[in-house]
């Protein structure tokens, strides 16, 4: 549904060049979530403003739906643009205009005709569970309220892409959660494609398919949420994985630990996430464990499970252990102290 | 000299109403051509700047110190220095007529900039997403740029009618009446300073009313 080839992005400014998107591919599948994830400054910004030419790549071609869409006239590409929706972090709406004119004033200038203008913002403000705030001003509403007269906007041009440009950075947690499920529930209903970024995890976690990290410029590891969740291979992508498992485990008690056993983590996924493999493991071995911290998270498709924890016991014995939980399906890693 | 309040009346009464006329009919002339040049120049202004969607550094650098030409010199100055352009665009530098002219050279450079900066202030990210709908620029500047920018474009409109009235109190030199020429020749020169100072009174509470009506007009359209 969207094809990013090779797009590279240089801007120029007072005789420094800033090189924001280096040589960078990505491919989104029509119906499916795809988010792009880094720490500011990392382009992703710059990626998502190309899929629609807001930003003019420098290089590479852009494809939405089979549409290479940076060899289109003015014309043909503001037609393209009417089946790209885009939200944006800070809602982007007219201050002076109701909730309703905020979504009837764009479908006008596009030439949408009265009665369908007014059908049209009915049905969408009722996705979007807004009906009873049709004749507000955005000042009256919580950002919250704002993001979802923001989707209305988008969805009201029945676009079959939405790009949101970090949605919900704006938003507090609960909002978000609110925001996220909207969006879900956009994907399934209407079969909308979403390329999305943010710099939360978490938001990849809650609605993502695919995910690609992103890092000066370049997309240094992609693949499918669970690949990228079980095998993290960057330091970057590691430690946005990391950002939804705190350990907090105090340096002393572990080296005293250290001596009596090896110090695990257990990462369960799916099915293995709902089993008790460790608790089976005191009872068929001589050892003891202890849960040093854990965390299990619900991905878009399925658990996902991590703990650390200390098999106390003799060499032969742990080892043993770790055979036994890695028939069992579970991922074991040794933890270096200094790691934690 | 000390007047009862009918006697002054009855002697300066009709003399004032037409002069109040006169700048009412002065002001709202030169303001509606003002507006309609200075409005399509400030949004010139906003689009040709550096970094923005029409950036062409001649036209706004020329735009630019064009506004600050006109800007520079005091009204009175103007006034005379364009009576031979004036007398060649509507065939006579007297009366009315005659002081338009000026009076629209000395306020549409004033309004460009009070525009340019009532349109800087629309929040960017806003046209940016009404460009992301596919919705074309000529209606992005109307129903979005100056639209947001209503509050602030009345607020600088209200700015430059005071300044205009101000301006007006200058066109008695060239014979077209006013409050400010009622001032002066009858109030200064005649020495008959009950007249200027009811003529005083008079401008304040016009420049009152204004000020209030344009702070109420921009508050109800602000929405917040």
């Amino acid at each position: 549904m969207i094809q990013l080839k090779n797009i590279s992005k240089t801007f120029y400014s007072k005789n420094k060049e800033v090189e924001a998107l280096k040589d960078v591919s990505l491919e989104v599948k029509k119906g499916e979530i795809y988010g792009v994830i880094g720490y500011s400054g990392a382009g992703k910004s710059t990626l998502i403003r190309c899929v629609n030419l807001l930003e003019k790549p420098s290089s590479g071609d852009v494809y939405v739906n089979g549409q290479k869409m940076n060899s289109l006239s003015p014309a043909k590409l503001r037609e393209a643009r009417k089946k790209i929706g885009m939200i944006f972090q800070g809602f982007n709406l007219l201050q002076t205009a109701t909730v309703y004119e905020n979504i009837a004033i764009p479908l006008k200038l596009t030439g949408v005709s009265k009665d369908e203008i007014a059908k049209r913002v009915d049905k969408y403000l009722e996705v979007v569970g807004l009906q009873d705030k049709k004749e507000s001003y955005p000042s009256q509403l919580s950002g919250g309220q704002k993001q979802r007269v923001a989707i209305a906007r988008a969805l009201s041009h029945e676009p079959e892409v939405l790009l949101s440009d970090e949605a919900t950075s704006a938003l507090d947690p609960e909002t978000t959660e609110s925001i996220l499920a909207l969006l879900l529930k956009i994907n399934k209903e209407f079969g909308i494609t979403i390329l999305l970024i943010t710099h939360e995890m978490h938001v990849i976690q809650k609605v993502c398919d695919h995910v690609a990290v992103m890092e000066n410029g370049e997309i240094i590891e992609q693949g499918t949420v669970m690949e990228l969740y079980s095998d993290p291979k960057k330091e970057t992508t590691k430690k946005f994985v990391n950002s939804l498992f705190p350990h907090d485990i105090p340096e002393a008690g572990l080296n005293v630990m250290k001596q009596q056993g090896p110090i695990v983590t257990l990462t369960f996924v799916g099915e293995s996430a709902g089993r008790p493999s460790l608790s089976m493991v005191s009872k068929k071995f001589d050892v003891h464990t202890n849960i040093l911290s854990g965390n299990i998270i619900q991905l878009k498709t399925q658990p996902y499970g991590r703990l650390v924890a200390h098999i106390q016991g003799e060499k032969a014995e742990t080892d043993k252990v770790m055979e036994y939980l890695r028939e069992e399906g579970v991922r074991v890693d040794e933890v270096n102290i200094d790691e934690l | 000299m000390n007047y009862s309040i009918v006697e002054f009346y009855d002697r300066w009464g009709g003399m004032i109403w037409k002069a109040t006329l006169e700048t009412f009919q002065m002001v709202s002339i030169s303001l509606a051509i003002s507006v309609i040049i200075g409005l399509p120049l400030g949004v010139l202004l906003v689009l040709t700047r550096p970094n923005k969607s029409l950036e062409n550094k001649y036209v706004y650098q020329t735009l630019n110190v064009f506004i600050n030409i006109t800007r520079s010199i005091p009204f009175i100055i103007l006034l005379f220095f364009l009576l031979p352009f004036t007398r060649f665009l509507v065939g006579t530098s007297m009366g009315v007529k005659g002081v338009i002219v000026p009076l629209v050279v000395y306020t549409a450079p004033y309004i460009a900039r009070l525009m340019e900066s009532a349109l800087l202030e629309v929040n960017k990210g806003i046209l940016e997403a009404y460009e992301a709908m596919g919705i074309k620029t000529r209606h992005i500047i109307w129903h979005v740029m100056v639209r947001e920018a209503r509050p602030s474009i009345i607020l600088g409109i209200t700015i430059a009618i005071i300044g205009l009235i101000g301006a007006t109190a200058m066109a008695g030199l060239v014979g077209a009446g006013g409050l400010g020429d009622v001032a002066y020749r009858f109030g200064h020169l005649r020495f008959e300073p009950e007249v200027m100072y009811v003529t005083i009174v008079i401008l304040i509470i016009i420049i009152q009313g204004i000020q209030s009506i344009g702070n109420r007009l921009a508050a109800k359209m602000k929405k917040d």
